[in-house]
């Protein structure tokens, strides 16, 4: 199989807000081959984290994710490939507004 | 609980949103971990440049965690300015309040009151906004 098509163990950084879903953990792995799998992967693991970083099947627009050192949204997203030994972050976006 | 803050970060602070002013300008103040202690000044780029709304510019982002972790240090202030209105935490600064264990320091700048501002402080915990004391330490 080639390594394109193979599921890698992906190491994943949990921001505080969203460890009550990870029992507390920072970093957990999940095997994916893209951000998207990696997600429902996470999710299957730690119910209800997907949907704290997805809307309508998008990444949500407050919530920063990154393969290594490149955020995602400059990688196609969800389609983000990933291969064995990539770091994801999750950060959520430091933001607000006076409106 | 109470922030306490030195008089210089506060001063620096005020400095930072008259000169970002007519938009909000915003930044950390870290301390070691688990310090609840603000001592490090950290200014941040606005990467919306805008008068109503505020956001960590992602790589900026990415920097300011990678250096929390290498180097044990926490947020312990977000704080922003409000160029138009009180300095009280806004609908979206609650919707995207992210660091429970952060006090949200907010100055307001806004015209009504000049040359004052205000500076004031808050937690906000699942949406949830308290007030808290700002203690300013004058350092010699």
């Amino acid at each position: 199989m080639s390594s394109s098509t193979t599921s890698a163990e992906i190491e994943v950084r949990i921001p505080t807000i969203l460890r009550p879903y990870t029992k507390g953990e920072k970093l957990v792995t999940a095997e994916a081959k893209d951000l998207k799998g990696l997600i429902a992967a996470l999710d299957a693991k730690y119910a209800g984290l997907g949907e704290r970083l997805l809307e309508n099947n998008e990444l949500r627009r407050f919530i920063n994710i990154y393969i290594n050192d490149e955020d995602v949204r400059f990688m196609g997203s969800l389609a983000a490939t990933l291969k064995a030994g990539d770091s994801v972050t999750i950060l959520p976006a430091v933001a607000g507004g006076c409106k | 609980m109470t922030l306490r803050i030195r008089a210089d970060i506060v001063a620096k602070i005020l400095e930072q949103s008259r000169a970002e002013y007519p938009d909000e300008c915003c930044g950390v103040i870290l301390g070691p971990e688990g310090s609840d202690s603000a001592v490090e000044l950290k200014p941040m780029i606005n990467a919306a440049h805008s008068p109503t709304f505020y956001e960590f510019d992602s790589k900026d982002l990415l920097a300011l965690y990678r250096e929390l972790d290498e180097k044990s240090k926490e947020i312990v202030v977000v704080y922003h300015s409000h160029t138009e209105t009180q300095a009280y935490p806004s609908r979206t600064d609650i919707a995207y309040a992210s660091e429970p264990n952060a006090h949200y320091v907010l100055v307001s700048t806004r015209k009504e009151i000049a040359p004052e501002t205000e500076f004031r402080s808050y937690r906000i915990i699942d949406g949830e906004v308290t007030e808290e004391p700002v203690e300013i330490i004058n350092t010699p």
